[in-house]
């Protein structure tokens, strides 16, 4: 009993962790870019290509990183995480 | 350089306006198509729709994926569809900052909230945030927050609604949002968890394919290159590639994003969602559908909304009302003519349909199962009781969207949605993070956190230049910011530490290991 109790609070305390990690990254990606907006305007309006500014290819990875960063939780969620948590409620 | 040379034929056509607000037969013919056959839906849940898990929650029996349908049909609203398109056109960049601050909430939501969430609760939020504390003053003060939130985000809807309904039909404002509440009530009353549910998968599809459709017909404007899109934009209103004057104060745009970021992590109808799938896989699931979804809806929204600062114009725009709602459905009309305009517009109807059906919905809940289920009757009240009190709340909400939604006319409806969000983000997001993440937070750590988010939220934007300069015409504000997220999501957290750290509650530190286990391991262990 006291061993799966333990096992269980190293599931959740890795579960956080992750969750927290990947949290904190998605918010310095997408702050990094608000904090630009806010304090270096002419940065992101100038030009890389004829109608591409920087803001504008900047917002886009934003959009790309959030699916980036679901992709990696949900390949951890499904092949560490599904599996730890089976094996404790099997025994 | 051949396809370069292409792109400048259209933009010497000036957009014709004259028929929008006219009599359009067409696009009224789509328009009932799409309510008679989701009517018919209703009619269908209605008869499945027996007990309040049917009426709340469609019984825990969608699938991952058509719940991640579900989910982007819930998030992509009038807002998303109609205020950021508008936004983008007369504005630019800034109207982007809205798209991307919309879409960065759900990894926050996947991340932290999602599993959990559907692992610990039933029908409302509160039912985790009250899981180890005391229920009664927990759930009244959730309560309080959740409706907060939908009044917000249902007048950003009501007035989308409005403008869609006048400009199609060519009839009062008023007399169209009285309509879209009283379909809307129809939806939820009879039909419940399950025809909201696939009132909103239709609607995700229509949406998602109306707006493809719209953006390949703008690209092949311009040689299928959106650089070139971008390009004529920049070459017709200067500056509209770069963060402008809607974002002039550093700490607004701040302020902004941060609202928008944690604020969907708090929305009780994309809560209640996770509560319709049968375990915590299937949620995680729907949110990775819903992400993929939504990012590439958003993506698009850019085309949308240069498209129609390009080939519409923004005086165009403007000349049908001055929040830009309408950038959309003009743009449609512009490039497909009458039909696709009533396509378009019988989308953007189905779309705030469906999200109007989802808000009432989860303020019932909030009314019925938490306030008088489990505050007023203690927890005991039997089904026809529960679904009773259920339906009586959603007519009391559905009236209660009529009247703000006349009250808030000609607002722009993405900047709306943003205060909802900073009430959500301020209101619900902390203590429900807290509550399943903190062993020490206590049921007065919970009730100060979402009462002090709720009303520092709602006061600091009525002292914001949004309500004293924009509405009451004062010639400044107390409050400097126009959205308060910055002020309001640390003051809910820190507010709901300091007082869980004053105070202590054996109890609920005791039950924390219970919290703990069901987590993870879900409520059938």
């Amino acid at each position: 009993m006291d061993d799966r109790k333990k096992a269980l609070q190293s599931i959740a305390a890795a579960r956080w962790r992750v969750s927290l990690l990947l949290s904190g990254a998605m918010m310095v990606i997408y702050f990094g870019f608000i904090l630009l907006i806010a304090f270096n305007k002419p940065l992101l309006g100038s030009l890389i290509l004829p109608g591409l500014s920087l803001g504008i290819l900047l917002g886009a990875l934003v959009i790309v990183s959030a699916w980036v960063l679901i992709f990696l939780y949900v390949r951890w969620a499904n092949n560490k995480y599904d599996n730890r948590i089976n094996n404790l409620t099997r025994e | 350089m051949i396809v370069n040379s292409l792109w400048y034929i259209p933009q010497l056509a000036v957009a014709d306006v004259t028929s929008l607000g006219h009599f359009n037969p067409l696009a009224i013919a789509f328009f009932f198509l799409f309510v008679a056959s989701s009517l018919g839906i209703t009619y269908w849940a209605a008869k499945l729709t027996k007990s309040t898990s049917h009426f709340y929650t469609a019984g825990g029996n969608i699938s991952g994926f058509q719940n991640g349908l579900a989910l982007a049909g819930d998030f992509m609203s009038a807002a998303s569809f109609l205020g950021i398109a508008g936004l983008v056109a007369l504005n630019g960049f800034d109207g982007l900052i809205y798209s991307i601050g919309f879409l960065v909430g759900w990894p926050i939501v996947m991340f932290l909230i999602a599993e959990p969430l559907r692992n610990l609760g039933k029908y409302t939020f509160a039912d985790v945030v009250a899981y180890r504390l005391q229920q009664k003053p927990v759930r009244i003060a959730a309560a309080i927050g959740t409706l907060a939130v939908i009044s917000f985000y249902l007048i950003a809807q009501m007035v989308g609604a409005g403008e869609l309904i006048k400009l199609l039909f060519g009839f009062d404002y008023e007399l169209a949002v009285v309509i879209v509440g009283g379909v809307m009530m129809a939806y939820v009353i009879f039909g419940g968890m399950i025809a909201t549910t696939w009132v909103q998968i239709i609607k995700a599809v229509l949406l998602l394919g109306g707006t493809i459709l719209l953006s390949i017909l703008v690209l092949a404007k311009f040689g299928f290159n959106p650089l070139n899109l971008f390009a004529a934009a920049a070459d017709k209103y200067s500056g509209v590639l770069a963060p402008g004057k809607q974002v002039s104060d550093p700490w607004d745009a701040i302020s902004l994003g941060m609202s928008l970021m944690f604020g969907t992590a708090g929305l009780p109808h994309i809560l209640m969602r996770f509560y319709t799938v049968p375990d915590a896989k299937a949620a995680r699931i729907s949110v990775t559908y819903a992400t993929a979804l939504i990012g590439f809806f958003y993506l698009l929204t850019f085309i949308l909304g240069f498209g129609a600062m390009v080939l519409v114009g923004q005086d165009a725009i403007k000349q049908i009302g001055t929040g830009g709602n309408m950038a959309a459905p003009m743009l449609a009309e512009f490039l497909g003519g009458d039909a696709f305009l009533g396509f378009i517009a019988a989308v953007s109807f189905a779309t705030i349909l469906a999200v109007v059906a989802g808000l009432t919905l989860s303020g019932a809940a909030a009314l019925s199962h938490d306030l008088w289920v489990n505050v007023v009757r203690g927890g005991h009240a039997n089904e026809s009781e529960q679904l009773k009190v259920a339906r009586g709340a959603t007519m009391l909400l559905g009236a209660l969207a009529i009247i703000l939604g006349i009250l808030f006319k000609g607002q722009n409806v993405a900047y709306m949605v943003g205060l909802a969000f900073a009430i959500a983000a301020s209101a619900n997001f902390p203590a429900l993070l807290l509550s399943m993440l903190w062993r020490r937070f206590t049921t007065y750590g919970a009730v100060a956190s979402m009462l002090v988010g709720t009303f520092s939220a709602l006061i600091l934007i009525y002292f914001s230049p949004t309500i004293q300069v924009a509405i009451l015409n004062h010639p400044n504000a107390l409050f400097p910011l126009k959205n308060p997220g910055l002020v309001t999501i640390p003051l809910a957290f820190i507010v709901g530490i300091v007082v869980s750290l004053l105070s202590s509650e054996t109890q609920a530190e005791e039950k924390f290991a219970e919290v703990e286990n069901r987590i993870h391991i879900g409520s059938e262990n």
